[in-house]
């Protein structure tokens, strides 16, 4: 998997690979490094991995972050694909996943994945990235705060604007 | 009107240097152009038929002088000094170069102004009522709410990215609507519930284009506190399970449609209630602030005019005729409702110079506060005039071109750019609306038959409504050729319908000729007092298609 930006803008290095849907009648083929798997297959078979801490799952954007209601927090990463960056679906993922599923871990955004689009992605509740390969990461800081704030509350702040300006 | 404090005006500049940025980075190539026009479209960027066109937001129609004469000037340095007047409430510029948007659009940022959201899949200007806050029958000023959506709409996090765009009106009297919301994405009715609370109908599915619907309502009766929540609950479902595999099948009518309106609004239920009293969920304090923005301006005991006023119009009879049709009664004894018609036959509908602008400041700052609002209906109101200044007001306009005494009269357009700007158009709709205005030029003739909305769009895409238009009239393309087609029958009012098409469309020279035979079907059977849409109403399609076809 190539580098990874954070929410603070910095780059890291991990070793979590996605594993893709296997076609049909296809078995699940997991590799001996952490990966992340398709969500409803790890939900089917959870009790296989019971014994590894290096296994997270993906969400697709057409998929209910619902099915993971109740066993969220056992997954150190979830992903969250974007099959085109304009595929808004995985924003409102994102926050179900952190406001009503209260995941804790690390939600990663991955697939069709812009500079433009990371503050929004942030503010939904993501806190790593996976930048498109022909993007530039360096500017990735820079586009995770071009703006100092915000007028909605969301998963990075509990206080829209409103209440500011009242308090 | 609402005044931008430190917050707003941090966002916009931020709103600003983001967007330069981005342009400077399409223009390097960093940006493919697939990846930089929802970036432009959502900073009010087309690219058009001849030319870019910038889209500027008017939220809910309101405009200050200052900002009137910010965009002539702008439309002399940056454009060919003209600027539209949209069927949405914008303002649009026909003619800007790209690299230049980023400075435009500074400018704009210096007298609270903005394109934000005017384009794209996102929420898009909140419209409402021109005649907010001045009228004597609304259950409250909807304004606060509509920049309370405004502001909460900005830049949500969420919302960026939607199937497809999606609009919201809010219409706040009792008997009439202005504001068309029973054709939004989401049209807002403020009621009181019977314990006297306010609140929102709340209609979602409502919409024109290639599916027209008269919007469901959802919900009954939603609390004002919960507006926002409710709103982020009817969004969230949306961006959820709108289509996204057909751009045609994507607006949230098509939702509603399949999930049937009890099922959308269950579905939205479900989700609000894990939302409802999130942080999102409005406090009477933050309404109270928002409402303070929109107090009554310092109005004066004014002198009783009956006697004057009597006297001018007996005298004057264009005055006569432009009181009883361009000017509304206000809330306020001694002020009237002034509407500046820019209908004049020959301009297309909307279309005003850089010194018009100027102008409309100046009467702004002359007679009604330094404040207009403007209207879906192309059109430009001076909200708060002093009954005794109307016969100098009505003397200043004239010469303007803003007094056509033809207020929601046939020559009273509603029409989109259509095919001699916009890049989507089947047909043009400039030159049939001035060839319909200029066979009704006989103003006698046109109050005879009344009210009636005439509205034209170029294409599909309804931008002049012509669905909800008593008489409606669609360019269509046939082998190249434009054609027009015609309904009937459509209203945007609180009987709210979609027109009915007459039948197989006609060549634009014909336009004029088949208007006139579907008016004198209505002059032949009208009762007494009995305006088009009821005559319509009465007797049904088939004498005007007899008439037409015949």
């Amino acid at each position: 998997m190539p580098d990874l930006i954070t929410s603070d803008g910095s780059i890291r290095h991990d070793e979590w690979v996605v594993v893709p849907r296997p076609a049909d009648g296809e078995s699940l083929d997991v590799p001996h490094q952490p990966a992340l798997i398709p969500a409803d297959l790890w939900l089917a078979g959870k009790e296989h991995f019971e014994d590894r801490d290096d296994i997270g799952v993906w969400l697709d954007s057409h998929e209910e972050p619902e099915i993971l209601a109740g066993v969220a927090n056992e997954l150190p990463v979830i992903a969250v694909n974007f099959p085109k960056f304009s595929d808004g679906r995985g924003y409102s993922i994102a926050r179900i996943l952190r406001e009503r599923l209260h995941y804790r871990h690390e939600l990663r955004a991955v697939g069709d994945v812009l500079l433009d689009q990371l503050q929004f992605m942030k503010r939904c509740g993501f806190d790593t990235y996976v930048l498109r390969g022909d993007k530039d990461i360096n500017k990735a800081a820079r586009c995770l705060n071009f703006f100092t704030q915000g007028y909605q509350a969301a998963t990075d702040t509990d206080v829209p604007l409103f209440r500011r300006r009242a308090s | 009107m609402y005044v931008y404090d430190e917050h707003d005006r941090q966002m916009a500049a931020e709103r600003v240097e983001q967007f330069r940025d981005q342009t400077q980075r399409a223009l390097a190539g960093e940006l493919r152009e697939d990846e930089f026009l929802p970036l432009r479209l959502q900073n009010g960027l087309y690219v058009q038929r001849l030319a870019p066109m910038l889209r500027i937001a008017v939220p809910y129609g309101m405009l200050r002088s200052t900002q009137l004469r910010r965009l002539a000037r702008i439309t002399r340095d940056y454009d060919k000094g003209y600027a539209h007047f949209t069927t949405r409430q914008n303002v649009q510029l026909n003619w800007p170069e790209i690299k230049d948007v980023p400075d435009i659009l500074a400018e704009l940022a210096e007298v609270e102004m903005h394109a934000n959201q005017t384009s794209g899949n996102c929420i898009r200007n909140t419209t409402t009522d021109q005649f907010s806050g001045v009228q004597a029958d609304e259950i409250a000023d909807p304004r606060p709410y509509c920049e309370i959506i405004r502001q909460w709409s900005t830049f949500h996090p969420e919302f960026a990215f939607l199937p497809r765009k999606f609009k919201v009106a809010v219409n706040a009297s009792e008997h009439t609507d202005r504001a068309a919301i029973q054709v939004h994405d989401i049209g807002l009715q403020m009621v009181r519930n019977d314990q006297g609370e306010l609140g929102f109908r709340v209609h979602v599915g409502g919409g024109l284009g290639r599916t027209p619907m008269v919007g469901p309502v959802s919900r009954e009766f939603l609390p004002e506190l919960d507006l926002l929540t409710y709103l982020e609950a009817v969004l969230r479902v949306y961006n959820r399970y709108g289509r996204r595999d057909n751009k045609f099948k994507a607006r949230i009518k098509i939702l509603v449609k399949a999930l049937t309106p009890e099922g959308f609004a269950a579905k939205v239920e479900d989700e609000w209630s894990h939302i409802k009293d999130s942080p999102t969920r409005l406090t009477p304090e933050a309404i109270s602030q928002f409402q303070g923005y929109f107090t009554e301006p310092d109005y004066q005991p004014i002198p009783e005019v009956t006697e004057t006023l009597a006297g001018q119009r007996f005298e004057n009879r264009e005055f006569d005729q432009w009181i009883s049709h361009n000017v509304d009664t206000h809330k306020k004894p001694g002020y009237a409702i002034v509407s500046l018609t820019m209908k004049k036959t020959g301009t297309p509908p909307g279309d005003v110079s850089d010194r018009q602008l100027e102008q409309i400041a100046d009467l702004a700052d002359r007679y009604s506060f330094g404040e207009v609002r403007v209207t879906h209906q192309q059109n430009v109101v001076l909200a708060d005039v002093r009954k005794d200044e109307l016969f100098e007001l009505w003397q200043a306009v004239t010469p303007m071109g803003f007094g056509t005494a033809n207020l929601n009269t046939l020559t009273d357009v509603i029409c989109c750019p259509g095919g001699d700007y916009c890049a989507l158009a089947n047909a043009k709709s400039i030159p049939v609306a001035e060839s319909i205005q200029r066979q009704f030029d006989d103003m006698d003739y046109l109050y005879d038959i009344g009210n009636i909305d005439l509205n034209i769009s170029g294409c599909m895409n309804a931008c002049g409504h012509h669905h909800v238009g008593n008489i409606g009239v669609l360019g269509v393309d046939k082998k190249g050729q434009e054609f027009y087609q015609i309904s009937l029958g459509g209203s945007s009012h609180h009987d709210a319908a979609i027109g009915k098409i007459l039948g197989p469309s006609f060549a634009r020279d014909d336009m004029p000729e088949v208007i006139q035979k579907i008016i004198n079907v209505y002059v032949d059977n009208r009762t007494e007092e009995e305006p088009f849409l009821d005559t319509y109403r009465r007797i049904g399609i088939e004498p005007f298609k007899e008439r037409v076809y015949a």
